[in-house]
């Protein structure tokens, strides 16, 4: 807690009148935060435990689809999207040390890395169009046609990675919406926590690749 | 306003002349309102509304089944039915009946809270709520569902009927009970008054807690699982169609993951309401509070692992079925706590006949009944024989219609004082109670023979053998909807013209009647400073004497 929040009372505009305190407020905000990114954690659970059972089913497709994936562009991804949650941790640090310049230039930074990834995702999505490994009934790729299963491998790769990339859209758009709040002067080293929350769900967004990297890729 | 009596016996109640009802006037002061209160009174309406039309349904099956062959509605259209009054009661009734209107409206007033932690949310939660019932009936409307509420594919993928919109429904309902259960949660854990430590939480806060972990935890799953089901459906992925590689199988894990936690979802709030309502008419300290209390919490963590009961003959290995059996029967040994502390309060209890009180009486005898055919139906070797059939259904009926409805009525009665500030008729009251628990067992007691002989659930027709005990089972549901009818009327007629109740009509020591009935705008005009134990009855010849506003 910063030495800000001692003088919090009801003239704070932030606090809202059911809270009596801005730190019982922030303390409340971040756990209601927490609990959603567990939700979102038992969302993807869904799909990485359809993973593990078609994985296991169709050991030698997943195998083999698997090796058609370009993981030079899957790498980059990953560290376009770990070199984003860093500059996004950097951003709250500058917000709460009170430099609103180098805070606007790292969530900007983290932005134009989220467009990166979506690029690159789309990069690879357009040659999956074009060789035919698509999911479930679209799937038509001949070279992977041997391999009973290999349909499934893409249905899951585009669901994951889908979900995925819906996220981060929406963390993309969250973080304009915390960049938009930094320009105006409403999120300061006073006032910063929606800026911690913004990074968290960020960080989460991060954290869903760095597992769908491996399995997907790695295999 | 002045300082809001507590006293039950003061000699003219008087209704306060400031109230959350009419502290501001006119339809946007309530669709904008970001008052818990006015969002459970606006999510009772809702409710009720939805059981209305689930109990319309429920009718028309009963009608048809009163003879062998086809009379009323062709198989096409009784498919619809029972798909329609499964979907409208579980997911726009009992859901979100009890956490989303006495939830709303007692939870910040038993903390002493001046609202829930995230108002604009709970507002979001009943607009998400209004949106997910409006698409899922748009659906039935459209073409109707002939799945049953549980959407098992492959069926739910290829039938040619409406199937899509009312998986967007149910995924937009889900994330309505995800926010309300992420509210409440974060709601007890900040929002607590002075002097409310944990062990001083009333039980139906332990009860909407335990409840809303399961919404936050177990929600997430059916949100995907309908949203794959709806790929599926439209993109055919595969995900679970085994002519592509898929397994059917999956889905009904997925589904179940979320579907049987959810039943712990509906019943126990209404175990928190008798928990709570027990002791006000018993005039008794609750006995065991602290097993009742973790109880709650132990049926939320082994509810999470009990899921392939509902799949014994799904293929699943013996092994499995033996565990998913044993973990089933310990949810059975924490209701058995709950049920022996409640019964012990009311031991030597100064007990007040009521209609909470009956339907407190119906609820103990429905989820003991309800239990014990649930170890049954929990056991591998006789669920075989039971599976698929009217048993299931009876013992389903008898937790969620026996339990929940009964909750459901019992908070009905106890807080519509306190929500209105006016007293139902007493004796209208009793009457219908006696309508209500007679007609239900009249309605489901014959089910479980009917199953137990061997008839089997969602069917159209049946052979004449089974005729008699369909006749009977038909004719106590007419005596529940005669029950319903007249609670409706007196409640209605209560809510226009009841006798003032007063702050405290029962004298009841919970926390929300610290203040006025109804209460004001902003709950409590200060945070109050909790110094008495809940349920405190201590000697019960004394008036309620924890005045701290």
């Amino acid at each position: 807690m910063s030495s800000s929040d001692a003088h919090a009372g009801h003239h704070n505009p932030n606090l809202a009148h059911h809270f009596d305190t801005i730190e019982k407020q922030d303390h409340a905000v971040r756990l209601g935060m927490w609990l959603f990114l567990g939700t979102e954690v038992l969302l993807f659970a869904g799909l990485f435990l359809g993973y593990t059972v078609y994985r296991h089913f169709y050991h030698d497709a997943f195998h083999h689809a698997s090796r058609s994936l370009n993981i030079t562009l899957g790498a980059t991804n990953t560290v376009v999207l770990i070199t984003s949650s860093l500059s996004v941790a950097l951003a709250y640090y500058a917000v709460k040390v009170g430099k609103r310049q180098l805070a606007l230039g790292m969530l900007a930074f983290t932005i134009v890395c989220a467009c990166g990834f979506l690029v690159i995702k789309y990069v690879e999505y357009a040659h999956k169009f074009h060789v035919g490994s698509l999911p479930g009934k679209w799937f038509n790729d001949p070279s992977l046609a041997k391999y009973p299963g290999a349909n499934l491998y893409f249905t899951v790769y585009f669901l994951t990675t889908g979900l995925h990339a819906f996220h981060v859209i929406v963390g993309m758009s969250v973080l304009l919406w915390v960049a938009k709040g930094v320009y105006k002067g409403r999120y300061t080293a006073e006032y910063y926590v929606p800026v911690e929350l913004g990074a968290l769900y960020w960080h989460l967004v991060d954290l869903v690749w760095i597992f769908l990297f491996p399995l997907l890729y790695l295999i | 306003m002045s300082q809001p009596s507590l006293l039950a016996d003061s000699d003219q109640p008087v209704m306060p002349a400031v109230n959350y009802l009419n502290a501001d006037r006119g339809v946007k002061s309530w669709l904008f309102t970001l008052d818990h209160k006015r969002i459970g009174v606006m999510y009772l309406v809702s409710v009720l509304l939805a059981f209305l039309l689930g109990g319309i349904f429920a009718m028309a099956i009963r009608l048809e089944l009163t003879t062998p062959e086809p009379t009323l509605m062709g198989a096409n259209t009784y498919n619809r039915m029972f798909t329609l009054h499964g979907v409208v009661m579980i997911f726009l009734f009992m859901i979100p009946a009890i956490p989303g209107v006495f939830g709303n409206f007692c939870l910040p007033l038993m903390l002493g809270a001046k609202d829930v932690a995230f108002p604009r949310l709970n507002l979001l939660s009943l607009y998400l709520y209004w949106t997910g019932a409006t698409i899922a009936l748009a659906g039935m409307i459209m073409g109707g569902t002939d799945t049953g509420w549980t959407f098992y594919a492959p069926y739910s993928t290829t039938t040619p009927m409406t199937v899509f919109p009312v998986l967007v429904g149910v995924f937009i309902l889900g994330f309505s009970s995800i926010v309300t259960g992420l509210n409440f949660i974060v709601t007890v854990h900040t929002l607590r008054a002075p002097g409310i430590g944990w062990m001083r939480l009333q039980l139906f806060v332990w009860a909407i807690y335990g409840t809303s972990i399961i919404q936050v935890l177990a929600t997430p799953v059916i949100g995907l699982t309908v949203m794959l089901a709806g790929i599926e459906r439209v993109g055919g992925f595969g995900f679970f169609d085994a002519t592509k590689g898929g397994d059917p199988v999956l889905f009904q894990h997925m589904f179940w993951f979320y579907s049987h936690p959810a039943v712990y979802i509906m019943v126990l709030p209404s175990m928190g309401v008798v928990s709570d309502a027990i002791a006000a008419f018993s005039r008794k300290n609750v006995f065991g509070y602290k097993m009742i209390a973790y109880s709650s919490l132990g049926i939320a963590f082994v509810g999470f692992f009990a899921w392939g009961h509902h799949m014994f003959v799904s293929g699943q290995s013996p092994f499995d079925n033996g565990a998913f059996a044993v973990i089933s029967m310990f949810v059975g040994v924490f209701t058995a706590i709950k049920v022996f502390n409640w019964v012990a309060t009311l031991y030597r209890g100064a007990i007040a006949i009521s209609t909470p009180l009956i339907y407190i009486c119906g609820f103990l005898f429905f989820i003991v009944f309800g239990g014990m055919t649930g170890i049954a139906v929990a056991t591998v070797s006789l669920d075989v024989h039971w599976h698929d059939t009217y048993f299931v259904v009876a013992h389903f009926h008898f937790i969620m219609v026996g339990a929940v409805i009964m909750g459901f009525l019992i908070a009905l009665h106890y807080w519509f004082p306190k929500m209105f500030g006016r007293m139902y008729h007493e004796g209208w009251g009793m009457v219908a109670s006696a309508f209500i628990v007679l007609g239900f067992n009249a309605t489901f007691i014959p089910q479980f023979l009917v199953g137990n002989a061997g008839m089997p659930r969602r069917y159209f027709m049946y052979p004449e053998r089974f005729t008699a005990l369909n006749v009977a089972s038909t004719a106590g549901a007419s005596l529940l909807a005669f029950g319903f009818i007249i609670i409706l009327v007196y409640l209605i007629y209560a809510l226009l013209r009841g006798k003032i109740a007063g702050d405290n009509p029962w004298n009841s020591r919970g926390y929300e009647w610290m203040t006025t009935s109804p209460p004001p705008k902003s709950n409590f005009h200060e945070t109050p400073v909790i110094t008495s134990d809940p349920h405190s009855y201590q000697n019960p010849g004394e008036e309620v004497e924890h005045v701290v506003i």
